[in-house]
């Protein structure tokens, strides 16, 4: 059972937060979306890198904050690398520069 | 050809001391090239193999586990075959497969202890009954075997099931597929590979694909770790894993891993002589020839490649099993783990083509893999056969993605994703 | 005396407490400290059990955990426990117990006859027969299933209660063996908050079961004391004996079972027992080790046990396991059990010890007690069908792979040995931490930790037996974890012991060869209580089976309750001398919770009935008791689905309250449905990008209804919303979907529009909401608020104002569900029950019907109107449903708009909602029903859709249905089917408007 540390609360119990799978992943502004086809509509409601290894998702505090935030996860170890606030930008974390 | 298994066989090597039985299959080197490539040697992957070989003539075929044969999600599930789907679709698909269920202890000569003890699932609230009538009345019209029970009815057929209403969740009725019941996971894995084999496929554990060859958009063979390998068409069919693989052959796929637990209590004589589950509160169990309830949860909600989830699941889950069946409070819970299931967006699997000529998958079956094994590999076999998909699996291609045509059977699915 | 094998002096037991209980209906009696195990020795209990596959008879083999063999049926009738190991039963008065997996009885058990054709039946044999005839498995299976399954489960509800509890310290230390002691005294002495568990009944490990050892300068038993008065002096230090670390989860959270009343027997009232929820900065593991027994012919007669366990029932609970005690061993800890033995009184016949020299002072001592000692020889066979009566000894070859010469016999009732230690990994393996092979203790020990967790193996735990070492170790993994904690504090000294005095190397001989080559004739058992034999792993090697998974699946090795603890090694290393390769070549076996078997029951703790996932309840809810409504649960809710008067069905009640509201004035409780609070000076952009038509124009005090679609354009909620200022909107949506929307629109804002100023609150439970509609409705109203006005002109269809109600202040929506001229008066929900009154009171005079949620569904299926979730079910467009003018063309966005022009989405044929009218107005179909355009003799058939939603409606005199149909919009007028089990009804296709298609009656 995961702790996650909400960065507005704290360190919590993985049973107070909700998961909102992968990050990062812009909605098509209006102008995208005039131009694109079905494939590429596609590609962003479906598709998904689903890493083995550092993935960046988002979790909710759902039975606190209820705040959204992004989270560097080793899906493998469950590790959590690190958290960031909705925004902030991708770290440069991956499987060969681990922050440890 | 292999010996035979029969109770005569058995009779004859028990004489011998059953020192001449022969292995099951064989472990041979990797050839340098096959005219088909399996890549994943569990359940679905071992079934592709052997109906390409008997169905198709195709025999120069390699099957590559990175493990042991049958030690993913094969070895993992709640072993569970059914084929109450909504849509045509699914029905259709999941229809096949139990058919070839029903022949196929005969058909591989190895008793996969396929046992068609009825399969029921609860429904605990006027909208469950809803959907599910909705549901048994379409397979129904399908032509496949389902029908409605009464709480009364379910009462008998599960005497140790709480009805009453005063209950949590209480029966409002269910439906029942009698024809659906319950397998021997590993003796359909092990019982495929014993047949690819005696048709000459080989099945090369210990062989992890660590690339592909690709030139000009055609897939020309894989990197292992047992050396490259090349291959005239190639197969994924790697379920959880299926990401990482779609990643070395340079397209994403609209899936995404996550672990489903499952559990066993420790065995005890009969007492549960049907399939119960119970979608709502994610609670399905079945009693094991052995004796253990074998128990399936609901899936976490994270990714993950570590077949291993949290216990929070386990709790709820076990929480309505005891609200359920009062009685299975002081049984005791033997063993637990995870396998890394892969879900699609719509609960319903991929079969087809992929971005890369000749490189085809089969993957997305989630968290009811097991059930499809024989009527997935014998659908997959057609599609590289032929390179054009078997009647069965054009709904199930790439593409619904992009035009929207989904199969949506989270209700069917039973696990909720 | 009855304990004819209990010794005079010794033991911990208390022997001023005798216990009375019984085995298989006989009485006996133990002390207060004795195990079930123990006490039954102690009285010449050897027989315990039957195995799972061959009914051959069992006794005690070990004395922990690890026992494979004495399972007990504990209990009686809903209390009944099957499958418990005699060797953790603690005793107590009255306790009943019973043997399992045997019928008439344990001495004479008719399932024995498979000993007989044994050789019939090896591993996997089921694999190979019982194919024919092809459908004659179910029959089959009946057998096997009967013969399977040891202990009988109860049949009636738990009658006991369990307890959760959360917890979180510096440092938790599992397992209170002398390394274990060690540490939680270092950390406890820093001030670190620590919690030491032991799942036995006292702390002090294999202390426990020593005779002579030392701690600082003193006897054991007295250190252990000591160092307990001081853990147990200790603020922050809690003490968790009887507990059990079974699970180690991610990020350090380890879940551990605390038996509370277990060893009291019965106690109502008191919870039973006790799970615990650890999360620990540091874990130190000094789980110990468990004893392999060796692999030799036989080696299943009751009396054959392991070294250890013959050391634990001698020292710790003063009991003779045998009267003359052969030991057999690999290693030098059989030596100290012998002169435990001697000192006892206890007759050792001889050691026989596989290795082919054995010197050193241990060896010295016991030759000079006058024990024999046989050196390079082996036990080639053991007799006593139902306990041990004799062994034969010979000669091993030097290869070790047979034995040589003459046997010798020898009289004993016990065999005692030791094939070395494997240490305790079960929860370092759990992690997914990796474990390796250590040649030179012949086991598997931690490897590197998993990143994420921070845990330390020490003691046996790791391979590190020797007493001094695992103070010593224990010690420092204590300051080291507090310190790592933030405890800084004097962590005192390290406890000491003498060094112990260098070992000689084990032999390892997983095979102990007997007189007849193994797998032919004779049994030499690996997994007793599955019956799992060497011959067994050499058929699943000869077979292919040879990866540790397939090994163990094939032959269902280690897959026993007792999960492989004694076996699992021995396998291994079978395996990989046939394969002739390192033995973690073989495969590791991954260890998975629980370490043991945990109850169901502790799981759920208190979160059952009342507490198992509560039932909302409106501030309605009394009133709907008391008039005798029946209620239908809907998400977490129970609503009213309708109010049976007395003798009515539900079908006369149903249609009683239908017509009610079509004539006079009918009253509903519409408080679950989901409210939300949206503000902002960006409220109405995010209603636009939400919904899918327009709402940035709606007028302050006006209401709309929307439909919110994913952004794959399906629907999924629906509800009115409503402006009560610029800024300011009241949001409804469906009983079931609240939580969910509510998370989409926070999700959405926070996630892709932050720098949009708007702000939602859930306030679900902060009004009641009572509707009322019906011709007299607006009369009605107007008798029971006073500060609206009520006209068409000032208070029109779709607004809403804001006035007193029954002397309440009250938010009223005139907006309708059933087609009526309706309000819904929202009150803060302390008033909801006197609002209810105040209508029902004034409306009295009206006939004012309260109704439930099957009437409004009837109600509004009259009218047409969805109910997403039934007449939906996420694939279903809003253009679908033949509400194309809920979605705007004017709007740039929204969510859920660029899907719908997908090719699939946009095409023209696509289920559509259709009325569907039965040819027969009486008949209703069920919901469910598939529609069939051509019928067939018999399925398959194909289906264009099926019927959402069928009522008898009472105020068209027939019934209505709708439905989703292929291309439906364009089959207006046509005869379809419905079709369920064998029923086959025509139906024709309408306009989804069956009630005041013109919908002249909202204004009354």
């Amino acid at each position: 059972m995961f702790v996650i540390n909400c960065p507005y609360c704290g360190p919590r119990d993985e049973h107070e937060f909700g998961y909102g799978h992968e990050a990062h992943i812009a909605r098509p502004t209006l102008e995208q979306q005039g131009t694109m086809s079905d494939a590429e509509w596609a590609n962003y409601l479906f598709l998904r890198t689903n890493t083995k290894g550092v993935h960046f998702e988002r979790w909710v505090h759902t039975k606190g904050c209820r705040r959204w935030f992004n989270v560097a996860r080793h899906t493998v170890t469950h590790e959590i690398l690190k958290v960031y606030k909705m925004g902030e930008p991708k770290p440069d974390i991956s499987a060969e520069n681990l922050p440890r | 050809m292999k010996q035979a298994y029969s109770i005569f066989t058995l009779v004859r090597n028990a004489l011998s001391y059953h020192q001449d039985w022969q292995e099951a299959w064989r472990s041979p080197e990797p050839k340098r090239e096959y005219d088909v490539l399996i890549i994943g040697g569990g359940g679905h992957g071992l079934a592709t193999a052997y109906y390409l070989a008997k169905e198709h003539g195709i025999t120069n075929v390699a099957v590559l586990e990175k493990g042991w044969l049958g030690g993913g999600n094969t070895g993992r599930n709640t072993t569970i075959v059914r084929s109450n789907y909504l849509w045509d679709e699914s029905a259709h698909l999941y229809e096949h497969s139990l058919k070839l269920f029903e022949g196929l202890s005969q058909d591989l000569n190895y008793n996969v202890m396929f046992s068609q003890r009825g399969l029921m699932n609860l429904c605990h609230t006027e909208h469950d009954m809803q959907a599910t009538r909705r549901r048994v009345y379409a397979i129904q019209m399908n032509g496949i075997d389902s029908e409605m029970l009464t709480r009364e009815q379910v009462q008998e057929m599960v005497p140790i099931l709480d009805c009453s209403p005063k209950a949590r969740y209480p029966v409002l009725g269910a439906s029942l597929q009698r024809r659906g019941g319950v397998a021997r996971h590993d003796a359909v894995a092990w019982g495929l590979a014993r047949k690819a084999d005696e048709r000459g496929v080989d099945i090369i554990q210990n062989c992890e694909v660590t690339g592909f060859d690709i030139v000009n958009g055609v897939v020309k063979g894989v990197q292992t770790t047992r050396g490259a390998i090349g291959a005239k068409k190639i197969g994924i069919v790697v379920a959880g894993h299926s990401g990482v693989m779609a990643g070395l052959a340079g397209f994403r796929l609209p899936v995404e891993s996550h672990p489903l637990q499952a559990l066993v209590s420790e065995p005890i004589k009969p007492i549960l002589n049907t399939v119960v589950m119970s979608p709502q509160v994610h609670v399905y169990v079945s009693q094991s020839d052995k004796g253990e309830l074998v128990l399936g949860a609901g899936i976490d909600a994270f990714t993950s490649y570590a077949q291993a989830g949290s216990p929070p699941v386990i709790e709820n889950q076990l929480n309505a099993l005891t609200d359920l069946y009062p009685c299975f409070s002081r049984l005791r819970m033997l063993r637990q783990w995870g396998g890394i299931v892969d879900t699609c967006p719509d609960a319903s699997p991929i079969i087809g083509k992929t971005p890369v000529e000749n490189l085809f998958i089969n993957c997305g079956w989630g968290t009811g893999g097991f059930k499809a094994t024989p009527g997935s590999g014998n659908v997959f076999a057609h599609t590289i056969a032929r390179g054009e998909p078997h009647p069965l699996a054009v709904p199930f291609a790439l593409e619904r993605f992009t035009t929207g045509y989904l199969i949506d059977e989270h209700g069917a699915a039973g696990v909720a994703h | 005396m009855s304990q004819t094998n209990r010794l005079n002096t010794g033991g911990r037991i208390d022997r001023s407490r005798v216990v009375t209980f019984t085995f298989d209906g006989k009485s006996y009696s133990g002390f207060a400290g004795d195990t079930l195990a123990s006490a039954l020795l102690a009285n010449g209990v050897r027989l315990v059990g039957r195995s799972f596959k061959y009914h051959r008879p069992r006794g005690i083999v070990t004395a922990g955990a690890e026992e494979p063999n004495a399972l007990i049926q504990l209990g009686v009738g809903a209390r009944t426990e099957p499958n418990t190991r005699a060797t953790q039963i603690e005793i107590y008065d009255g306790l009943v117990s019973e043997s399992q997996n045997r019928w008439p009885s344990l001495t004479f058990d008719i399932g024995a006859i498979n000993s007989l054709i044994h050789r019939f039946i090896p591993a996997g044999f089921y694999y190979k027969t019982f194919m024919w005839p092809a459908k004659a498995w179910l029959f089959y299976e009946k057998f096997i299933r009967n013969a399977a399954g040891l202990g009988k489960g109860p049949t009636a509800p738990d009658p006991d209660r369990y307890d959760k509890l959360y917890h979180t310290c510096d440092v938790l230390v599992v397992g209170a063996g002398p390394a274990g002691l060690a540490a939680a005294l270092a950390a406890g002495r820093t001030g670190a908050r620590v919690v030491l568990a032991d799942e036995q009944s006292e702390l002090g490990g294999s202390l426990l079961s020593e005779s002579s050892a030392t701690v600082n300068g003193q006897a054991a038993s007295a250190w252990i004391a000591d160092a307990l008065r001081e853990l147990g002096a200790l603020h922050d230090v809690k003490l968790l004996p009887r507990t059990t670390a079974f699970a180690y989860y991610d990020h350090n959270a380890m879940s551990l079972v605390e038996r509370l009343t277990d060893h009291l027997g019965p106690t109502d009232g008191k919870p039973r027992q006790r799970l615990w929820r650890i999360r620990a900065k540091k874990i130190i593991l000094a789980t110990g080790a468990i004893e392999r027994p060796l692999v030799y012919l036989d080696n299943d007669r009751p009396g054959c046990m392991t070294v250890s366990a013959v050391r634990t029932y001698v020292n710790r609970y003063g009991v003779m396991p045998g009267r003359r005690v052969v030991l057999m061993t690999n290693n030098d800890s059989a030596y100290r059990v012998a002169l435990d033995l001697a000192n006892a009184g206890v007759t050792v016949p001889v050691i026989v010890d596989l290795r082919a020299e054995v010197t050193g002072p241990l060896a010295k001592a016991v030759r000079e007690k006058g024990i024999e000692i046989l050196a390079g020889h082996a036990i080639a066979k053991v007799h006593g069908e139902q306990g041990v009566k004799e062994v034969e000894v010979a000669r091993l070859s030097d290869d070790g792979k047979s034995v040589t010469g003459s046997a010798r016999r020898i009289s004993c009732d016990c065999v005692g040995t030791s094939g070395g230690w494997q240490p305790t990994v079960h929860l370092h393996s759990q992690t997914r931490s990796k474990v390796k092979w250590d040649d030179a203790l012949n086991g598997f020990v931690p490897g590197d930790t998993i990143p994420g967790q921070n845990f330390v193996s020490i003691g046996g735990a790791h391979g590190v037996f020797d007493l001094a070492a695992c103070l010593t170790e224990g010690h420092v993994a204590g300051t080291t974890g507090a310190l790592e904690a933030g405890n800084g504090g004097n962590a005192g000294s390290a406890p000491t012991a003498d060094a112990a005095a260098e070992e000689q190397p084990q032999r390892p001989l997983w095979i102990v060869p007997g007189e007849k080559p193994v797998g032919q004739g004779g049994k030499h058992f690996i997994d007793y209580q599955n019956d799992v034999t060497a011959g067994d792993v050499m058929l699943a090697h000869r077979e292919g089976y040879r990866s540790v998974e397939h090994l163990k699946r094939y032959t269902t090795m280690g897959m026993a309750t007792d999960q492989g603890k004694t076996s699992n090694v021995n396998a291994l290393a079978i395996m990989a001398g046939l394969r002739n390769v390192d033995i973690p070549s073989v495969g590791i076996t991954t260890y998975r919770p629980p370490y043991t078997p945990v109850t169901f029951g502790v799981f759920a703790g208190r979160d059952k009935e009342d507490f198992l996932e509560p039932i909302r309840k409106t501030p309605m809810h009394v009133w709907h008791e008391d008039h005798g409504a029946k209620f239908e649960p809907v998400g977490q809710w129970h609503r009213a689905w309708y109010y049976p008067k007395p003798g009515e069905s539900m079908h006369d009640a149903v249609n009683r309250e239908v017509k009610a509201v079509r004539t006079s004035v009918g009253i509903v409780d519409a408080s679950t449905l989901g409210k939300i609070d949206v503000q902002g000076p960006d409220a109405a952009w995010f209603l636009d990008m939400v919904y899918t038509n327009a709402w940035s124009k709606l007028g302050v005090g006006k209401c709309r209804y929307g439909f919110m679609c994913g952004e794959d354009g399906m629907v999924f909620d629906d509800g009115v919303t409503s402006r009560i200022a610029e800024n300011h909107f009241h949001m409804t949506t469906t009983t079931g979907g609240a939580p969910r929307v509510m998370a989409w629109l926070e999700e959405w804002h926070q996630c892709e529009w932050p720098d949009k100023k708007v702000y939602f609150t859930s306030v679900t439970e902060q009004w009641a909401v009572i509707a009322i509609g019906g011709p007299m409705a607006r009369k009605l109203l107007g008798e029971v608020c006073t500060d609206i006005p009520l006209d068409d002109a000032s208070f029109p269809h779709l607004s809403f104002k804001e006035g007193t109600v029954a002397g309440v202040p009250a938010r009223v929506f005139r907006i309708t569900f059933t087609g009526d001229l309706s309000y819904e008066i929202n009150v803060p929900p302390s008033y909801g029950l006197h609002v209810w009154r105040a209508f029902m009171q004034a409306g009295e005079k009206y006939g004012i019907t309260p109704y439930g949620t099957e009437g409004l569904h009837v109600l509004r299926a009259e009218k047409g109107y969805v109910i997403v979730g039934q007449d939906t079910d996420g694939t279903v467009t809003p253009q679908d449903l033949g509400m194309d003018w809920i979605v705007s063309k004017a709007k740039p966005d929204f969510i859920g708009r660029r899907s719908m022009l997908r090719s699939d989405t946009k095409r023209p044929d696509r289920k559509h909602l259709v009325g569907l009218l039965t040819e027969d107005p009486k008949v209703v179909v069920p919901d469910g029903a598939q529609i069939v355009e051509h019928l067939k003799d018999r399925p398959p058939m194909t289906m264009l859709g099926h019927v959402t939603s069928s009522y008898w409606s009472p105020n068209m005199e027939r019934s209505i249905a709708m439905g989703l149909v292929k291309n439906g919009r364009n089959r207006m007028g046509q005869t379809l089917y419905a079709c369920w089990e064998n029923n086959r009804v025509k139906m024709k296709v309408t306009e989804p408007k069956f009630f005041d298609p013109e919908g002249a009656r909202v204004n009354g």
